[in-house]
């Protein structure tokens, strides 16, 4: 048993929610995970025109939030992105 | 002033018959007026789970229909006071109640009752529907596994367009052993892809099954799953009453269960 789990990278429970996370963000909003790469494709152009983002790491994440005020949920987009070099490729470049 | 709360969870099997009965009866024990009614037409359980089966004249289809009066089909648990089943029918479908009948139905009965639990069917449709109409709280039945939680995830989100403020989460069927070791999500990851408040955590017992062959609802017995229950029904009454952490009182519930069962 231990011998397998040396083996076994993951755990099948964080699989589960990995993929549960996943799941759920399409199904809340009734977009395709591809509709969310597209958008965290875009974002990612838009932001790396100003500054240096590591791509990879970077997380798009539709969430229920409580809004201000209210005591409803309503759908929130949540963007994480990890910002690599602040200064590289900024304003000297744009104009 | 009563309340009524439905029990729903989306896919079946995940125990919304059982969670229904347990914490029923439990509130009766605590010494409040209950009424459980079995909304799944068609496939009726929540009787058998009870151990009432043999008691059934009339059901909810006929009250709804006008055929005999609520009173008439309700029928009255021997064994805890101020405990109510009605009890649903099993020759018909769906479609042979609507939610404005329901409505009605609850509005006529809410102030004999401090509490009236409804046992919402599998599924999104007319019973769901049914089901919810005359609820004003919901209880969202889960177990840790990807497709019972998804599904409960949808339901919440038609529970909130249907504006729903109190919907809380029970979550069934926890294995510890399966967690600890890294194969079961645990009550925290389950709370946190939901994110609606958790009001009970129910370890996998065998007492369940035990008790329901026999037909007597465990809630309150020396068990994992009767002190669960009776925990989620101290919830309800408004009582803060801490999550038991059975991963650390494992070997000591055994150990407590172990001595009950001796003799």
């Amino acid at each position: 048993m231990k011998l397998r789990r040396l083996f076994q990278k993951r755990s099948s429970g964080n699989i589960a929610k990995d993929r549960l996370k996943i799941l759920l963000i399409s199904d809340r909003v009734n977009c395709s995970p591809e509709m969310m790469n597209m958008i965290k494709n875009d974002i990612a152009g838009v932001i790396s025109r100003y500054m240096k983002i590591d791509e990879e790491s970077m997380e798009v994440q539709i969430t229920k939030k409580n809004s201000v005020g209210t005591s409803r949920k309503s759908p929130f987009l949540y963007v994480n992105i990890p910002i690599l070099d602040l200064t590289s490729t900024s304003s000297g470049k744009l104009m | 002033m009563s309340e009524v709360i439905v029990v729903t969870s989306g896919k079946g099997g995940v125990g919304k018959t059982t969670t229904c009965a347990n914490v029923g009866t439990g509130l009766a024990k605590l010494g409040k007026k209950v009424l459980l009614i079995d909304t799944d037409i068609g496939l009726r359980n929540l009787d058998v789970v009870m151990g009432l089966e043999n008691r059934i004249v009339y059901n909810l289809v006929d009250v709804a229909e006008g055929k005999c009066r609520a009173k008439q089909a309700m029928i009255r648990d021997k064994r805890h006071p101020g405990l109510c089943l009605l009890p649903s029918a099993q020759t018909r479908d769906k479609s042979a109640v609507r939610p404005d009948q329901m409505v009605k139905l609850i509005e006529q009965l809410k102030n004999q009752f401090d509490y009236i639990l409804l046992d919402c069917p599998a599924g999104i449709e007319q019973g769901f529907k049914n089901a919810i109409a005359g609820a004003d709280r919901a209880f969202v039945v889960t177990t840790p596994e990807v497709s019972a939680i998804r599904d409960a995830d949808r339901i919440i989100g038609l529970l909130e367009a249907n504006n729903f403020e109190k919907i809380d989460l029970i979550i069934n069927r926890l294995r510890y052993d399966m967690i600890k070791r890294g194969d079961m999500m645990s009550s925290a990851d389950v709370v946190d892809i939901l994110s609606i408040p958790l009001i009970g955590i129910v370890p996998d017992d065998e007492s369940v099954v035990v008790s329901t062959n026999q037909g007597e609802p465990v809630v309150g017995s020396f068990t994992m799953a009767g002190e669960a229950y009776r925990n989620i029904c101290h919830r309800v009454l408004g009582e803060e009453v801490p999550f038991i952490e059975f991963e650390k009182g494992f070997s000591f519930w055994t150990k407590v269960t172990g001595i009950f069962r001796r003799k």
